[in-house]
């Protein structure tokens, strides 16, 4: 806090106002409401309610496609993570290497940030089109079986590798950022240290990137989990047979399209959790890095 | 050392192709017939129906929706980003400074209650926010479409965390010379934010054009349709019976990335700096 503040009786008060109603409103109340429905059953009218404790939960805990929906988001998320991060990193380095053309390559590797993710799901089924696509011919002519409309693996291929191009962008900001405040000095004294690249590298470089690596892993999983329905509705729509449904997708699905309230509000109050869970950690780790 | 620069180009460049070739070939499809595209598959070069298949999708609304032709729904969707990010700059600067300078008795409270929306994305809490909507006849309006998505915390922490670092010293002096908090506010702290209020907008635009599920659940009404959500109709079009006009689908996929695309790569700079200063 300042240690300099304005007193004053209601200025304050006037200017968190906008705010405030609109959180309350928008946020607070709709909140509220997901946590009390979780708990309630509602008959398909609307016109009797039963409180019913966790009934919903344990439904949904028993709930075959909910346990399958659960696998594939952690398996989902890993693989995006893994993979966008890897592939961001790889070109960080090289970019913070380079002497000529950086800001060039830093253009035409961040633009695709701004590429919603529904639109990147339009792209790649074009992409992926049964026979007219240029990805589905490839495929097909390396002799791969592909048919992501039955196979579940494939489908998740699809909606993997679009998901990876959309993040690579915003990973690949944080990495060259974080790569160029290491100081000149350390790299140098590291050069005379140790000749190979590669050791280098690894036993230098990667663990003074580790905070800011660290930061952009919470921020794909949550990409992962949250902005990747815009891919999967326009890509797979869960199928085949809901295995490519992220939990997200299958609140919406199961609260929208299968108009299960208490369900999908008890999902909702579980990834509720989950968040609660990654913001603690987020905010603990920035609380760290400013007391350094 | 030479030979090596030269390894790193080809890396870059592989990467780059890797980010361009996807969208290069939906901007080359896009300007064929569509009986090319479905006897000879997705295009790799540039063709002869880029005018029609444009001016087509731009003005006839012949394509997806019906009467919506992409005119309108860019419109929207410009309405959307603009209002949208300046919403939510205007009232996260104001609620920030109040958190961040003034000494108020509900000031913790508010500051908890503000940033506990951070906990729950709007994607997780939609049946609930639909219904709230609903009741208050919010459906298919501007208001209806912007308002929900501004009620997160984002931006206020962004400008929290950005007056926490500004020197006390300068409110110290402005108190010396007699400056009010409203004074203040307009003639020290603003001048100084310019580039982080330009960093956060860039941001937040983006953030507002390509909202999708919002939009699909909000508008009913197509005269509200944005640009990012016409590409469910599109997809409907694509599994209907008639013959798929791809090109179409391909311009409209174009239009729907290149405004936002163009605003990260002309501020470049400003974008690149709003995001990594977030992360402190």
């Amino acid at each position: 806090m300042k240690r300099q503040q304005f007193q004053h009786p209601f200025l304050p008060y006037f200017l968190v106002v906008p705010q405030v109603l609109i959180i309350s409103i928008f946020f607070v109340w709709p909140a509220a409401q997901a946590i009390y429905q979780s708990f309630v059953l509602e008959d398909a009218f609307g016109l009797g309610v039963q409180f019913v404790w966790f009934e919903n939960y344990e439904s949904i805990f028993n709930d075959r496609q909910y346990v399958v929906s659960a696998t594939f988001t952690a398996i989902f998320s890993t693989l995006v993570a893994f993979f966008s991060m890897a592939l961001a990193l790889f070109l960080a380095v090289k970019a913070d290497g380079i002497l000529k053309g950086a800001t060039s390559y830093k253009i035409l590797l961040i633009w695709v940030y701004a590429v919603a993710p529904a639109v990147a799901g339009i792209v790649g089924t074009f992409l992926f089109t049964r026979n007219l696509g240029p990805l589905y011919n490839l495929l097909i002519a390396s002799g791969w079986d592909f048919n992501p409309q039955v196979n579940v693996a494939d489908a998740a291929f699809t909606v993997i590798l679009v998901s990876v191009w959309k993040q690579v962008s915003v990973n690949f900001i944080y990495f060259l950022a974080g790569l160029q405040s290491i100081p000149t000095y350390v790299r140098e004294a590291a050069l005379i240290d140790c000749k190979s690249n590669v050791r280098r590298f690894w036993t230098i470089i990667f663990p003074l990137l580790a905070p800011t690596g660290f930061f952009v892993l919470v921020i794909n999983i949550t990409y992962a989990f949250f902005d990747t329905f815009g891919v999967i509705d326009t890509m797979t729509r869960g199928s085949p047979a809901g295995g490519t449904n992220t939990l997200v997708y299958k609140v919406y699905q199961d609260g929208f399209l299968g108009l299960d309230l208490g369900g999908s509000s008890a999902q909702s109050v579980i990834l509720m959790i989950l968040v609660l869970v990654l913001t603690m950690v987020q905010f603990r780790f920035i609380e760290r890095k400013i007391h350094y | 050392m030479k030979r090596f620069q030269i390894f790193d180009h080809a890396i870059l460049i592989a990467g780059v192709l890797f980010m361009l070739i996807p969208v290069w070939i939906t901007f080359a499809s896009s300007t064929h017939r569509p009986e090319t595209l479905l006897s000879d598959g997705l295009q790799f070069w540039i063709g002869d129906y880029f005018w029609e298949t444009y001016t087509t999708v731009l003005f006839k609304g012949s394509g997806f929706t019906g009467q919506v032709n992409a005119l309108l729904m860019l419109k929207n969707s410009m309405i959307l980003g603009l209002g949208f990010s300046i919403g939510k700059i205007a009232i996260s600067i104001l609620a920030a400074y109040a958190i961040v300078y003034f000494r108020f008795p509900a000031g913790n409270f508010i500051f908890w209650m503000i940033f506990s929306s951070l906990l729950l994305p709007l994607e997780v809490r939609i049946l609930p926010s639909y219904e709230v909507v609903s009741q208050l006849g919010m459906l298919n309006s501007y208001t209806g479409l912007i308002l929900p998505l501004i009620a997160s915390a984002t931006a206020t922490f962004f400008f929290r965390q950005f007056f926490k670092s500004v020197p006390d010293e300068l409110l110290e002096s402005a108190r010396l010379d007699n400056a009010g908090p409203f004074r203040f506010l307009v003639d020290i702290l603003w001048p100084l934010s310019t580039t982080m209020v330009a960093a956060i907008f860039i941001i937040m635009f983006v953030v507002g054009w390509n909202q999708y599920l919002w939009p699909i659940l909000m508008t009913t009404d197509e005269s509200y349709y944005t640009i990012v959500m016409g590409i469910k109709q599109i997809l409907n079009e694509l599994e209907g019976n008639n013959v798929p006009k791809y090109n179409e689908a391909m311009a409209l996929a174009m239009m729907a990335l290149l405004p936002p695309v163009l605003v990260v790569v002309i501020f470049q700079r400003w974008f690149v700096k709003g995001l990594v200063e977030t992360e402190k």
